[in-house]
């Protein structure tokens, strides 16, 4: 079994995470209750006729997607592994909506087509002109880990050498509605800032493209292997530290071991728990790290964690803005990544610096 | 490490049958389940055909038992049904026996629902339990939980047309790594109006029977169907001494990177994943006996699927027929449900015949299998390809 690396790492989100010489540094501290990503220059990356025709989601996945392969130092990857929870989701919702609103007449394909759940990933295929395995995962809180999970697994058998995979979403008005409704977002608007101190349910929503090439072959720009990811559809809260354990076991880790914990708290009172009990439970004594104040909440917000984790790694440092306690670690070695949305979809990702 | 990827359970439920039984007397004698549209109230009735489940939404949610008050989609439901039917079939009694996952794949997902309720949402309190349902992931979620699947590993899929495919190929994956003991792979879509207007606007749906690999054939018909397979480790096989209905022998997946829906002249993608399985398999073509073609009749699926299978076989090219014309097109599920097929071809030696077809396609000579043919078959090829250049095959054998 070969040794699976981070060979390169890409962020479009709600910082200026698409400059790569900076960490988190000139942050900014949203008041809102969904905040969108912050654009990269979209034009040095696609023709603007090309771009003005693209679901937002596809652009900031063509960008991410770009950055990662050039720092990897790539032409090409083998394949393209996607996650998305939700997909292209303004186009799902404008063909929806003209479809009832016109009583299905004067539609026009474009938005259908962008609709699909892999259309990020058939257009990153088209604009790498990349013939390889094309995946795309769709489920909830989970989609990026599965996308981790397929490439993991191929790279380790030596089936392919170099992975793009990503986590996209894109927020859409209409289902932001509908989330709303049913209180899985936050009333009043938190700051970035004061999101843990809110004591409230729901979630401040985001959006963000994030993308990473795998690899077996180490090189110079390697953030960090990839040692495992494990995913559960359910998990009892009161089961998580005990899981936690069994997984760092499996692998040949303890507790102790772990530098760092990187937690998916995304201040919903009626969820965090997870977390605590873990944090507790576990990491009483290990430097703790949070991160969707700065992403917001998606489907696909862990693969923010996942880049926040390879840089932490890379760099040998942590941003002050992501510090969820006191502690400090002499040098961080080994990063565990824990995940879960609304209670279900839990995950954890194990990370070591190589 | 298990080597081989034996399936020991299959269920299905389509326009041609409610159960595998019914789906296999369906297409050997040649009976195909497409009618007009009756469940979902469409502008376009007259103009397009499907291949349509009779059963309500009510009388499934009666034979799985649930609590009316539920927030299952017709997705959901159709994927419970043949979900349970492959774990029967499997004879497995205790799921958590073994570390069991559950990949499924769905392009439609809740959107019933959500177009039914998409404004009346704000207003009715009583519908917004299907708001958490519309991702893609929901139904998956739920069939988990009806099996009796839990802390394990549940993933969803979306490739659109090829997902089901490729829910077999992680499966077979995840078997031969040794990450799961046994997994039920497969897929589920339901027809939603979405879809209707979708392919609609793309015109490419026929306003008759469609009519696969025909010379003028005028496109395709949608359908809704669910399927699921039971992959299991050859530890498992051994230990409880299992009857096994056929293997995963091989699989490949490839973009075609032309087009986001349309597919290349010479189907590049889809000869890649021809190619690509029959090296996982360590087969040459002349071991393919039958392809269970995607074949959904559309003017250009039909012409690039057929030069890719000419420039994979060349001039040895298989028996083939495409079963759409039985189920229309199921999109995420078309790769379970043919998987399905591909296997009940192996069981009984039987190649299904090409229905609705006419006149021989003046591109190339190769010609769809037009009868029930009896034939002893090893190794069949079932192929599924889809929007966003997602090419994927997979093939069957009756040996590991």
């Amino acid at each position: 079994m070969k040794k699976v690396y981070i060979n390169s790492i890409a962020s479009i989100s709600a910082q200026k995470t698409f400059d790569q010489a900076e960490f988190l540094t000139d942050l900014i501290d949203h008041e809102a209750i969904v905040i969108p990503v912050v654009n990269p220059n979209y034009k040095a990356f696609i023709p603007p006729a090309a771009a003005r025709r693209m679901a937002k989601g596809i652009k900031m996945s063509i960008v991410a997607s770009k950055m990662a392969v050039q720092e990897a130092g790539l032409e090409q990857v083998d394949a393209i592994i996607t996650g998305t929870g939700m997909g292209c989701l303004r186009d799902s919702e404008k063909f929806l909506s003209n479809l009832i609103d016109n009583d299905e007449q004067y539609l026009t394909p474009t938005s259908f087509i962008q609709s699909t759940h892999n259309t990020v990933g058939g257009q990153v295929a088209l604009e790498l002109k990349c013939k390889g395995y094309n995946f795309t995962y769709v489920h909830s809180s989970n989609s990026f880990e599965s996308a981790l999970l397929d490439a993991k697994l191929q790279l380790a058998s030596g089936e392919e050498d170099d992975i793009l995979v990503g986590g996209i979403d894109e927020i859409g008005d209409h289902t932001f509605k509908l989330q709303e409704l049913v209180g899985h977002v936050k009333r009043e608007a938190v700051k970035t800032s004061e999101l843990l101190k809110s004591k409230t349910s729901g979630a401040v929503f985001g959006e963000g493209a994030n993308f990473f090439v795998l690899s077996n072959k180490k090189q110079a720009s390697s953030y960090a292997e990839l040692i495992a990811v494990k995913m559960f559809n359910t998990l009892p809260k009161i089961s998580v530290p005990e899981t936690a354990t069994a997984f760092l076991a499996n692998n040949g880790f303890s507790a102790e071991d772990i530098d760092l914990v990187v937690l998916g708290y995304n201040g919903d009172v009626d969820y965090d728990s997870c977390y605590d009990v873990l944090s507790h439970e576990l990491f009483n004594d290990t430097q703790q790290a949070y991160y969707k104040h700065l992403s917001g909440e998606f489907n696909t917000a862990s693969s923010f964690g996942f880049w926040l984790a390879s840089k932490v790694l890379k760099l040998q440092s942590l941003p002050e803005v992501v510090k969820l306690n006191d502690i400090k670690s002499s040098g961080f070695k080994t990063v565990l990544l824990y995940n879960q949305y609304r209670g279900e979809n839990h995950s954890f990702t194990l990370l070591k610096t190589c | 490490m298990s080597k081989g990827v034996a399936i020991t359970g299959m269920g299905i439920i389509s326009a041609i049958g409610n159960n595998v039984a019914e789906n296999y007397q369906s297409l050997i004698e040649g009976r195909k389940g497409i009618s007009r549209v009756s469940k979902i109230k469409t502008n376009h009735v007259n103009d397009i055909m499907v291949g349509e489940i009779a059963f309500t939404n009510e009388e499934l949610i009666a034979q799985i038992g649930l609590n009316p008050d539920n927030s299952f989609t017709r997705t959901a439901l159709l994927g419970c049904l043949a979900a349970k039917e492959a774990v029967n079939n499997a004879g497995i009694d205790n799921i958590t026996a073994y570390n069991t996952g559950l990949i499924s794949s769905t392009s439609v997902g809740g959107m019933d629902m959500t177009e039914q309720y998409y404004y009346e949402s704000f207003e009715n309190e009583a519908v917004q339990k299907y708001i958490e349902s519309h991702h893609a992931g929901d139904s998956t979620q739920k069939i988990a939980q009806q099996l009796g699947i839990d802390k394990s590993l549940v993933t969803t899929i979306s490739t659109a047309c090829s997902s089901a495919a490729n829910a077999i190929m992680l499966g077979a994956r995840l078997i031969k790594s040794g990450e799961l003991d046994r997994v039920v792979v497969g897929g589920a879509d339901c027809l939603s109006k979405f879809t209707i207007n979708g392919f609609k606007t793309l015109m490419i749906l026929s306003d008759t029977y469609n009519t696969p690999f025909d010379e003028n054939r005028k496109g395709l018909n949608l359908g809704e169907a669910a399927a699921y397979l039971v992959l299991e480790s050859d530890a498992i096989v051994q230990k409880e001494n299992k009857a096994v209905l056929a293997y995963v022998k091989g699989y490949g997946n490839a973009n075609d990177a032309f087009h986001q829906t349309a597919s290349s002249e010479n189907g590049d993608g889809a000869t890649l994943a021809m190619q690509k399985a029959l090296k996982v398999a360590g087969y040459t073509p002349e071991n393919i006996d039958y392809i269970n073609a995607h074949g959904t009749a559309t003017g250009n699926n039909d012409l690039s699927e057929g030069r890719a299978i000419i420039r994979v076989f060349e001039d040895r090219v298989p028996d083939f027929s495409s079963t759409k014309a039985y189920t229309g097109h199921t999109l995420a599920a078309a790769g379970a449900i043919e998987a399905v097929y591909s296997i009940l071809a192996l069981q009984n030696d039987v190649i299904y015949p090409n229905l609705n077809f006419k006149t021989q396609m003046k591109e190339f000579d190769i010609r769809p299998q037009l009868e029930v043919k009896k034939k002893t078959l090893n190794a069949v090829m079932s192929n599924s390809f889809g929007f966003g250049g997602n090419c994927s095959t997979v093939i069957f054998s009756k040996e590991s």
